[in-house]
């Protein structure tokens, strides 16, 4: 077992777990932050995605030792003071979610995009949301959100 | 069945030196891990042998990128994501930068490492036909010291390759491509996203007049690791490219290449798509072809 220190949505966590274990189990299962999904557990789907230490990754990739002393965003810190992110708003605005297995990983993958260009082109979008799989299909309404986040909330 | 975390170590000594030490106690009973995106896929569906991790991500003698006048020298433990963000690797190494692009998603792209890639050897990866027509060199290091090997004697069968158990790869080295370098890469996969390849062709020459001079052409997924097609460059060294020389390129191409069969594709259509982007580079050689093609 390994001693893990971990900042998640700014709340200091420590805990012992074996140090293969992978990031998305520890925060599913021991810390309860069941909002971060497993789809297909090798890195294709995104449905784990979390930000850690401000870059996107898989967390079913990630062996927790990997990550000690990091600070992570998951989707339960995205919402601030009960609001939604401008982004949550857009993917209910345009229905951008369907069944809501993919929605945390994307909107943590949509995220990092916006925090890039906060006026994504179709081609940027695209990109950054092409290791996060819909298995709806719903896509083109993702995109849409993605891309009115900031066009709507704009003065 | 889903592996048991318990039942594996990983050790996460945070120096280089540590790590060398790690290896030369019990050469072969550690593996490195550095962004997991191919341990970690192998470990999550129980089909992981090895017990025994060594973390080696993010050291920084593994991490860094040295610029000269004269080469460009990527750490082993640089991600993609660092290598396709890189203004100068874009400029000088093209289609490098265009692989790193097309490995994985970005999520992977950020913990994926160049050096890792290299290490795992599957003969479908993305950036090896680039560091093969870049003819890179591989820096390897162990607490006996470093060595340096030519990029394409370093693997030597099927996920096989001439690291030794207690070496770790240390950094791969690329001479600066001389200027108007002509650099062709295309992968064929089965859609343009998070797709492995089925067939990759990298290929450079420098163009005199219209003959060609150092063609070096190498391929993905045709050989049971990456491949250099030295025959087929032997025949375009020093040649004009004309409907008779493509032709005989593709006939050159097929007869050196092995094809696999597999999961993703059948050496019959790898065997066809090799030969016509073999195609496809030459005649954006010609000399009134654009600038680089693809």
């Amino acid at each position: 077992m390994a001693e893990i220190h971990l900042t998640i949505n700014g709340q200091s966590h420590t805990l012992d777990a074996p140090p293969m274990a992978r990031l998305l189990d520890v925060l599913r299962h021991d810390l309860g932050l069941t909002g971060t999904k497993e789809g297909c557990g090798e890195g294709e789907c995104g449905a784990c995605s979390v930000i850690l230490d401000g870059v996107l990754v898989n967390s079913c990739l990630v062996p927790i030792l990997q990550a000690n002393g990091a600070t992570i965003c998951t989707i339960e810190g995205v919402a601030q003071d009960g609001q939604l992110h401008p982004v949550q708003q857009s993917f209910l605005k345009h229905g951008g979610a369907q069944c809501g297995i993919c929605t945390p990983g994307m909107t943590l993958a949509a995220l990092q995009i916006l925090e890039k260009n906060p006026h994504p082109s179709l081609d940027e979008i695209k990109e950054g949301l092409s290791g996060n799989l819909c298995r709806c299909t719903g896509y083109q309404k993702i995109f849409e959100a993605v891309h009115k986040t900031y066009a709507e909330t704009a003065k | 069945m889903r592996a048991n975390p318990a039942d594996y170590e990983l050790k996460s000594p945070g120096t280089l030196n540590g790590v060398l030490s790690l290896l030369a106690e019990a050469p072969g009973q550690w593996t490195p891990i550095a962004g997991g995106t191919e341990i970690m896929v192998q470990f999550g569906t129980g089909r992981m042998t090895q017990r025994q991790f060594v973390n080696i991500f993010g050291l920084p003698e593994l991490t860094a990128i040295s610029i000269t006048p004269e080469s460009i020298r990527i750490g082993a433990g640089v991600t993609y994501t660092a290598i396709r963000n890189h203004a100068e690797i874009g400029e000088a190494l093209p289609l490098l930068a265009k692989a790193a692009s097309w490995t994985g998603s970005l999520a992977n792209q950020n913990r994926g490492t160049l050096g890792g890639n290299i290490v795992n050897g599957s003969p479908a990866a993305d950036s090896p036909p680039a560091l093969l027509v870049y003819e890179a060199t591989v820096d390897l290091i162990s607490v006996r010291g470093t060595r340096s090997i030519p990029y394409a004697g370093f693997h030597t069968g099927y996920k096989k390759s001439a690291l030794a158990p207690d070496e770790l790869v240390l950094a791969i080295t690329i001479l600066r491509p001389a200027a108007g370098l002509r650099q062709y890469l295309r992968k064929v996969g089965t859609r343009n996203a998070m797709a492995i390849s089925k067939v990759a062709l990298a290929g450079v020459a420098t163009l005199d007049g219209e003959t060609l001079r150092n063609p070096r052409v190498a391929i993905a997924s045709v050989y049971h690791s990456p491949y250099r097609c030295l025959k087929t460059e032997a025949l375009l060294a020093d040649a004009t490219v004309s409907p008779k020389l493509i032709a005989e390129a593709r006939a050159a191409l097929i007869a050196e290449i092995a094809p696999l069969d597999d999961i993703r594709s059948t050496a019959r259509y790898r065997t066809q798509v090799s030969a016509n982007l073999l195609e496809e580079f030459l005649l954006s050689l010609r000399s009134n072809a654009e600038e680089s093609a693809s």
